[in-house]
């Protein structure tokens, strides 16, 4: 069983090098949308700290959104999908596996890429640290529960959009909690501990029932 | 004696039995409905602390909005009968049930805002009842856009099935962090409920519409269930038999 993980990561992430374009692409799309909410909103420093956590997590959760429908289209498309079906190894480790190779690619640049975006908001370096933690919790869990998502809508007209529509209310409770911890963080004299453990436990969560759930997608979606 | 449970799980047998449960449903509609606004418009009193007649909208304000979230509910038992069972009216009934579910969450929101606008002096605000009703119509929205985004009816419904159960399990969630956005200070949260404290006669309106809203729901989502086995079933032998096609 963790021989077939192993092999579906090392796979989903070689693939990944021989066409680096996609991880950069889903990267760029995250910075342009943060680098240009300031154009709009105006420069002033105080404003821009207050938003800041709002709108680096949205640009998060659009970015991973984008990056959703490829988690299974490629591999749809050849028919290596069907395969992975009908091997005898349970599906929801091969799904995870894949799951995972779609964090590292899309959402752990996102979390290393962060304290560009708090240079541009004026956030100090505690809240930089704050953003950082709480992205490395919250994004494996967008990417867990966008994988029912991408499952539902595999192979369908306008996917991409649809995925949108379909997961982005789910998303919202990591957003309160992932945008709530930086803005206490900012604030001072909060314990941060209960926003850490609120989104652990989402994880924990998404863990244990998204591969499954995102399993049984995937049999409605090929059969 | 033993019961045949799946007797009406038959789009055959069903279809009769709607069309016979529809105008009761719908005449009770009608006698309730008017009956509780009735009752609202008329039995109660003109003034109720400083909202004067605006507050009468809320008789149909929250039986749309208990509507809205029961709905859902009903939905998700249809839409995982259907998984469980495999039987294709329970899918039928599920895709039936979000049309009118989605409705009456826009219902809702439409008459919470004018309400709003008169006692509060705003269109709307980021109340978590409100985000959360605004919030099941995106779910309802998901749930309507996937299922007619995808052709096969058999796929359809079993992957619309999923997404709603995905969505059930995580709208506790959702409320709850609307509710409670910073954890620390969440300690006493506790939900208001002030139906023991309202006026009887404006209690009794309530219930009343609600129970003839309730009654609306079943007759459109029977029609609907109807439309939709038609639909579906249009090239089975019983369709083409039964006389008011003809």
């Amino acid at each position: 069983m963790l021989k077939s993980f192993l092999a579906v990561l090392k796979r989903d992430l070689l693939l990944a090098m021989r066409r680096r374009s996609d991880i950069f692409t889903v990267l760029f799309f995250f910075i342009i949308v943060v680098s240009i909410f300031p154009l709009g909103v105006g420069f002033e420093k105080a404003m821009l700290q207050q938003i800041a956590p709002g709108i680096i997590w949205v640009a998060a959760l659009l970015a991973s959104t984008l990056a959703l429908e490829r988690i299974f289209a490629n591999d749809f498309a050849d028919g290596t999908l069907e395969q992975m079906l009908l091997t005898p190894q349970p599906l929801g480790v091969l799904v995870f596996a894949k799951i995972l190779a779609h964090w590292l690619l899309t959402g752990l640049p996102l979390v290393l890429i962060a304290p560009l975006a708090a240079l541009q908001y004026h956030l100090d370096f505690s809240t930089t640290l704050t953003m950082m933690s709480v992205l490395l919790i919250g994004t494996p869990v967008l990417s867990m529960v966008g994988a029912i998502g991408a499952a539902l809508t595999l192979g369908l007209r306008g996917g991409g959009v649809l995925i949108s529509l379909l997961v982005l209310p789910l998303y919202i409770p990591v957003l309160v909690y992932g945008a709530g911890a930086v803005a206490a963080s900012m604030q001072g004299g909060i314990s941060l501990q209960p926003y850490y453990l609120l989104l652990s436990a989402f994880l924990l969560l998404a863990l244990v029932f998204a591969p499954w759930a995102t399993a049984a997608s995937l049999r409605i979606s090929v059969e | 004696m033993t019961i045949n449970w799946f007797k009406y799980s038959s789009p055959a047998s069903f279809y009769p039995l709607a069309g016979k449960l529809i105008p009761v449903f719908m005449v009770l509609a009608i006698v309730l409905t008017l009956g509780g606004l009735y009752w609202g418009f008329f039995q109660t009193p003109d003034v109720l602390s400083d909202q004067k007649q605006y507050y009468r909208i809320i008789f149909v304000h929250i039986a749309s909005a208990w509507m809205a979230m029961w709905l859902y509910v009903v939905m998700v038992f249809w839409a995982v009968l259907g998984l469980i069972f495999n039987t294709r009216l329970s899918y039928m009934f599920a895709c039936a049930t979000a049309v009118t579910g989605a409705i009456m969450t826009a219902l809702s929101l439409w008459t919470g805002a004018f309400w709003g606008q008169t006692s509060w002096g705003t269109w709307w605000d980021w109340d978590p009842r409100m985000t959360t009703q605004l919030i099941l119509l995106f779910l309802y929205m998901g749930y309507i856009a996937l299922h007619s985004a995808i052709d096969d009816n058999r796929r359809a419904d079993r992957a619309s099935a999923v997404l709603a159960m995905v969505g059930l399990a995580i709208v506790p969630v959702i409320y709850y962090s609307i509710n409670c956005p910073d954890p620390n200070a969440c300690a006493s949260l506790h939900q208001e409920s002030s139906m023991e404290r309202i006026e009887t006669n404006i209690f009794i309106a309530i219930m009343t519409t609600v129970a003839g809203f309730w009654m609306y729901c079943f007759a459109v989502i029977l029609m609907r269930t109807r439309n939709i086995i038609l639909q579906r079933e249009r090239k089975s032998s019983w369709v083409a038999r039964l006389e008011a096609l003809k």
